[in-house]
């Protein structure tokens, strides 16, 4: 039942980005579709983060109130994208109209940016916040699922190393240009929002006039003369897809967030001390350099290996951070391959779970896989904190190391199938 | 569409959009520069700001000149031309002997210090802050300083919500994080990580002191000892505590609605019996409050009208009468020499 990839290639084989040399993967160029669909998550991201990275001090500064209650805000919400994501992966399938779903995800993000102008109390505020994080969660499937669609199976990796990027800029531009226009006009916070929600319009404009829709169920049936594909649950019942889950989900349950080890870091070394707000900016400009090579890579060597490899890098930064030595050295090597972790695994998790998902129900098995990565980091995150407490900082850090570099074997053996298909490919 | 039509469309509407959002950006700059270089709103000097009368030392929020500097009046008349100081602070707190001062430094990103001053306005010492200011006191001789600030991190740093809460001597010795303490609450230790203490308020003695401990969405009034490095439960559901001149009640804030859309009152604990008395004040006191003298507390309130405006109220702790507006445009409020 599922797309051969030269399946995958004859159903496009009017697509520039593919009609070039579709038999050789290295020299075939990304598609501009993909690229286009980058940007717009660049535009979005700045358009996001901007906003995120002067809220507290807007709440403090001009609100007038602490922010005790933000984070209390924050943790309620974290759970809506999480459903949001399997909903929009499943309206996406079902309407086979992923470019619309992502669209009107895109849209309501930038529908909230509007509320920001006239949001002046805190519970207009949260509201604001809920729908923007409503809308996060619409797209984020259906718009992995067009990078599917438009992508050569053999870089499909490369595809999603590519949007990654583009992606990770505007994560890191952001903020900066928030900071910006902060320090030129220190109350300056309605200029923020009026940039945010031009950046946020800027991303739907290229969404709605440069990506051209796909509906890949119908263009299968068409290419395929097959009955007419519909959406099955039965097609996200597959052996690979769960294996897949399943081992996304264990790797996520000893995946601790990277707050966590900046923490670490800042109580160990004067630099990150120091440098704290702009370990995430460090980690993010390794991951945009990283993430097109390392998609490559997966390309050529196997996604399955690299993903697994990159959870590798993910063991290394917990070693690094249990490291009893200090030095920027070592501040610098941890954000490196947490660079790297986020390269290797990101996109590429996208890319796994669309080869392992019938074109039927694509945007459904990328969701499912994202809501389980998501569902098992917050588990761990979670879990870590307790340890943090009952046995401290660097045996916390030392036991979730020894449990991930238990689970990296062991997923290299649930997914074996997989990883014996890429050496022989 | 034709393809290049779409592209001229896109183009078109793209610069109409990025357009529209600089006019506005340079519009708001303009905005900031004119109203930076008017004349504040309010009577101001800058002759002479100690001053061995009993007097209030503020954060100046009049729009205009001097909006963000230390200011201070005379106890005797709050609404008199005020004195403004050199200092630029976000949260202040005064005693006869020093000042503590919690800024921002803007930039990108933005830095946060807690720095103290002596009186004459020289800085004695200063020290980062990993996030937004947010409170300080110091102890009644002026030895101990305790600050509290948010560390916030950005969408990436997923620990949440979490505040730093530090009580150093003035001299420089430092206790170190409050949540490092033993945290005790009905006579068990917390140890779960979201504990988060904020809100210092100290003792006559420089050892006991009062603060706020949180987690899990619960909230304590909790005493701490610092030689002994212990925190340990008063009362539940009590934040932001302030001790009365006389050492026998705490004035704290409590939340009466649910977190998502916050409402604090303020409440007159008296330790020895433990009575609690609510204060008739209907709008949401978000703040650190600060006893004018035993019968009655300052607060700030944000003013409607002006974004970063607020006004500091004070309120008789009788529990009879209404709020007064004190010092208009003002903020965190310290009295010296009560």
């Amino acid at each position: 039942m599922y797309i051969s990839l030269a399946g995958r290639t004859s159903n496009h084989a009017n697509d520039e980005a593919r009609s070039s040399r579709p038999t050789q993967s290295t020299t075939t160029r990304v598609s501009s579709v993909v690229i286009a669909l980058g940007v717009v998550s660049m535009f979005t991201d700045i358009s996001t983060e901007s906003v995120s990275a002067i809220l507290p001090l807007y709440i403090t500064g001009v609100i007038g109130l602490s922010t005790v209650a933000y984070g209390v805000i924050d943790g309620l919400y974290q759970g809506i994208s999480a459903v949001v994501r399997i909903a929009g992966g499943y309206a996406s399938d079902r309407a086979d109209q992923p470019k619309w779903v992502a669209f009107f995800g895109y849209g309501v993000s930038a529908v909230a940016r509007v509320g920001l102008l006239f949001a002046s109390g805190f519970a207009a505020l949260s509201a604001v916040i809920a729908i923007d994080r409503l809308g996060k969660g619409i797209r984020t499937a259906p718009r992995d699922a067009l990078i599917t669609a438009r992508s050569h199976p053999d870089n499909l990796a490369r595809s999603f190393g590519v949007h990654r990027m583009l992606d990770t800029i505007g994560a890191a531009l952001g903020p900066l240009l928030a900071f910006a226009i902060l320090f030129v006009i220190p109350d300056g916070y309605g200029t923020i929002f009026v940039v945010s929600l031009a950046f946020a319009i800027l991303g739907v404009i290229v969404l709605g006039f440069l990506v051209p829709n796909t509906r890949p169920r119908r263009e299968r049936t068409a290419d395929r003369s097959q009955p007419r594909a519909r959406f099955r649950w039965r097609d996200l019942n597959d052996p690979r897809l769960r294996r897949l889950l399943v081992t996304a989900g264990l790797l996520g349950l000893v995946t601790v967030g990277d707050g966590f080890i900046y923490l670490v870091l800042q109580s160990k070394s004067g630099f990150a001390a120091e440098y704290f707000p702009l370990l995430y900016v460090g980690t993010n400009v390794a991951f945009l350099a990283l993430a097109v090579p390392l998609g490559r890579m997966a390309d050529r060597f196997g996604r399955a290996r690299v993903f697994i490899l990159g959870h590798g890098a993910l063991l290394a930064a917990y070693l690094c951070a249990a490291l009893p030595a200090t030095g920027w050295q070592l501040t610098v090597a941890c954000l490196v391959l947490l660079g790297v972790f986020y390269a290797a695994t990101d996109g590429i998790l996208a890319a796994l779970a669309s080869q392992a998902t019938a074109v039927e129900t694509l945007a459904s098995g990328i969701a499912a896989a994202q809501t389980a990565v998501a569902a098992a980091r917050f588990l761990a995150s979670v879990g870590f904190g307790l340890l943090w407490y009952s046995l401290g900082r660097d045996v916390a850090m030392a036991v979730v190391a020894v449990a991930l570099a238990v689970v990296i074997p062991v997923t290299a053996v649930i997914l074996r199938d997989l990883l014996r298909m890429e050496r022989s490919s | 569409m034709m393809s290049s039509t779409k592209w001229l469309a896109a183009s078109i509407l793209s610069v109409l959009v990025l357009g529209a959002a600089i006019a506005y950006g340079v519009i708001a700059y303009l905005g900031y520069q004119a109203r930076t270089a008017a004349p504040s709103d309010v009577l101001t000097t800058t002759a002479g700001t100690t001053s061995v009368d009993p007097h209030i030392v503020f954060r100046n929020t009049a729009g205009g000149q001097g909006h963000g500097r230390v200011a201070s009046v005379a106890l005797a008349s709050p609404a008199a031309t005020r004195a403004l100081s050199e200092q630029v602070c976000d949260r202040v707190y005064a005693t006869a002997e020093v000042l503590s001062c919690l800024r921002t430094g803007w930039g990108v990103p933005p830095t946060y210090a807690a720095a103290i001053f002596d009186r004459a306005g020289s800085e004695l010492a200063s020290r980062p802050l990993p996030g937004i200011p947010s409170r300080t006191r110091l102890s009644p001789d002026g030895s101990l300083v305790a600050t509290t600030s948010f560390v916030t991190g950005s969408s990436y740093a997923t620990v949440g919500f979490s505040t730093e809460t530090v009580i150093t001597r003035v001299d420089g010795e430092s206790y170190g994080n409050l949540e490092h303490f033993a945290l005790w609450i009905d006579g068990d230790r917390l140890m779960a990580i979201d504990r988060n203490i904020w809100g210092v308020t100290f003792a006559e003695d420089n050892n006991a002191f009062y603060a706020t401990a949180a987690s899990g969405g619960r909230t304590w009034l909790v005493q701490g000892d610092l030689e002994r490095r212990t925190l340990t439960a008063v009362v539940d559901d009590a934040e932001c505590p302030s001790l009365s001149p006389d050492g026998t009640r705490v004035a704290f804030k409590r939340n009466s609605a649910p977190p998502d859309a916050p409402h604090w009152s303020i409440v007159i604990l008296t330790l020895a019996t433990g009575e609690e008395r609510v204060l008739p004040e209907q709008r949401n006191v978000d703040d650190q409050v600060e006893w004018l003298d035993d019968e009655t507390v300052l607060y700030g309130l944000p003013r409607g009208d002006a974004p970063g405006d607020s006004d500091v109220w004070s309120i008789s702790t009788g529990g009879t009468s209404e709020p007064t507006l004190l010092i208009e445009h003002a903020w965190s409020p310290s009295v010296v020499g009560k």
